[in-house]
């Protein structure tokens, strides 16, 4: 949001606490998203010209739902003819909340569930991924649109479209404000989860843009995860993905050299590893595996190998014979090439480098990973260790004109020179 | 970003017991539970009152230690919380709403990141973080 000056920075922290709880308590009255934003907007709007002259009021958030409401109690009687399903609804909510004299303060709970809907109907199946994303961090991280831009870096222009039109989508489809029960929860909560893994990712791995890591978009996907561990406490997946991103999050100074180039989880100095995330990683692990009974979902297992790693003091002792344990679990949940590599990586580390190989071998047969340097660059270091330096150097190589990134190709070409010479230095003596 | 937000009790500093009442206490855990709900509590922790604590001053070569109560202490650290925000004026309304009572303060204050550091301070810091066994 954009307040000019001290009190409107004051404004927009109020707005970055409430506006989530404010649109998700207006979408129930209103039954729809797209109204109950404009209506929060539209109190935004009051309290910015209002609060700098009269200082932020006692309970901001009370004021900004009155401010919204009475909007709402407006529309509805100035309006004489109502021209669309929208400014229907708009008199119907209206009309209720006038009625609703009492002022009905919303119960803890009541507020609760409204936020669960509200997370639901952003993430909702009828929405493409990037228009759940855009929804999510506008409504529910009380974003701007360009901030959400920004994060996905999107021209505005895109961003506001994609919010538009999944606004619309949800009204035109009838989506009800409502948090799935029973069997829709648990097909539902999968796109949820995905959702705040992608915001995380997007600051993690930073596939776009200058640097690295957005630790802001981190910072907000671990927000909405903590949120969610709360809103759904029973649900053993949502603990499972915030020590996930809990986890990895706590390698974030260590993920970078000086010069800003990636460091890998093995290399890492691991006293640069933030122990209090750590820590916060491994109970909220705790509590996934122990509601889980047994039947680990994915999130929960890939924290699990997270955990190994930040259990171990150093990368030599590492627990690989659980991580490839962990492995098998993932690749039978969720199999997929890149599981299996990186399976035949912990396998190798494991069991021994030809092990590893076998199952690299049967994904180079698999074929689906063709395009993909880390499948070259992973056999060539199985290679190494079985001291088949010939076949490692051609596989280093054949990485390296793969990669997409100058400095992975440097350090790939790098080890294919080395796998030479040691190839030079022992051929005079070997077979 | 990460604030820490410093609970100043404005009660007498050097009582022998801080024991606050049912009410006070039931306040403070909504408001705890609020800031874990909204997903920005990263730790907290309450302090026991300064009469059983110490203080290590340091000049003239050996560091002094002396026990509590200090009689010219007014300000006293009760204890904090470590939050996440997106800014110090959302960890300062965060703050605005701790149920705290007549004579209370809070100092909001934000947490150091390396990035804000020198370049050689980072370095040093680098050093002094490593295990013994690694450096």
């Amino acid at each position: 949001m954009s307040g000019a000056g001290e009190a409107g920075r004051a404004v927009d922290a109020v707005w970055r606490i409430e506006s989530a709880r404010l649109i998700a308590g207006l979408a129930r009255m209103t039954g729809d998203v797209g109204l109950a934003e404009d209506l929060a907007q539209d109190a935004l709007v009051a309290a910015l010209e209002r609060w700098p002259r009269s200082g932020v009021p006692e309970n901001p958030g009370a004021w900004l739902m009155a401010t919204a409401k009475n909007r709402a109690i407006d529309l509805a009687r100035r309006g004489k003819r109502f021209e669309g399903r929208r400014e229907q609804l708009a008199r119907e909510a209206g009309l209720r909340m006038a009625m609703d004299a009492a002022g009905h303060e919303a119960e803890a709970s009541e507020l609760g569930d409204d936020l669960l809907a509200l997370i639901f109907t952003c993430c909702h199946p009828l929405l493409s991924t990037e228009a759940r994303v855009a929804l999510t961090l506008r409504l529910l991280g009380g974003l701007g649109t360009e901030e959400v831009a920004r994060a996905f870096l999107v021209s505005e222009a895109t961003a506001a479209q994609r919010i538009v039109r999944a606004k619309r989508l949800l009204r035109e489809a009838h989506a009800p404000f409502a948090v799935p029960q029973g069997e829709e929860l648990d097909e539902r909560l999968p796109s949820v989860l995905e959702v705040i893994y992608l915001i995380f990712n997007e600051g993690y791995a930073a596939t776009a843009g200058e640097s690295w890591m957005r630790p802001d978009l981190c910072e907000e996907a671990l927000r909405l995860g903590r949120m969610l561990t709360g809103l759904a406490p029973r649900q053993a997946e949502v603990h499972g993905l915030v020590a996930l991103m809990e986890i990895q999050a706590s390698r974030a100074r260590a993920r970078s050299g000086p010069g800003g180039e990636p460091v890998l989880l093995l290399d890492q100095d691991r006293a640069r590893w933030d122990p209090l995330l750590v820590r916060r990683g491994l109970a909220a692990l705790e509590r996934a595996e122990g509601l889980s009974r047994g039947a680990f979902g994915p999130y929960t297992v890939q924290a699990a190998i997270a955990a190994c790693h930040a259990r171990a003091r150093s990368a030599g002792e590492t627990d690989w014979g659980r991580i490839a344990a962990l492995y098998d679990a993932l690749a039978r949940l969720t199999p997929s090439p890149v599981v299996e590599l990186n399976r035949a990586v912990a396998t190798g580390m494991a069991f021994g480098p030809a092990a590893g190989l076998e199952l690299v071998d049967a994904l180079v047969e698999g074929g689906e990973l063709a395009d993909y340097h880390l499948l070259p660059s992973v056999r060539a270091d199985l290679l190494a260790k079985l001291d088949r330096r010939a076949e490692a150097q051609a596989e280093f190589e054949r990485a390296a004109t793969m990669t997409e990134n100058a400095r992975e190709r440097e350090l790939l070409l790098g080890r294919a020179a080395e796998q030479g010479r040691s190839l030079g230095d022992r051929s005079p003596k070997g077979p | 970003m990460r604030f820490m937000m410093f609970m100043y009790p404005g009660i007498d500093t050097n009582a022998e017991s801080w024991e606050p009442s049912a009410e006070d206490v039931a306040a403070m855990t909504a408001y705890n539970e609020e800031l874990s709900k909204a997903g920005v509590l990263l730790s907290l922790d309450g302090l026991r009152p300064p009469a059983d604590g110490a203080r290590v001053r340091f000049g003239g070569g050996t560091p002094t230690v002396t026990d509590g109560p200090f009689a010219e202490a007014k300000e006293v650290v009760g204890g904090y919380w470590l939050i996440q925000a997106s800014s110090k004026e959302e960890a300062v309304e965060w703050a605005t709403r701790c149920p705290a009572n007549e004579g209370d303060f809070i100092e909001v204050r934000r947490v150091f990141e390396m990035e804000d550091f020198p370049e050689d301070v980072q370095e040093a810091a680098e050093l002094s973080e490593r295990p013994p066994e690694q450096r």
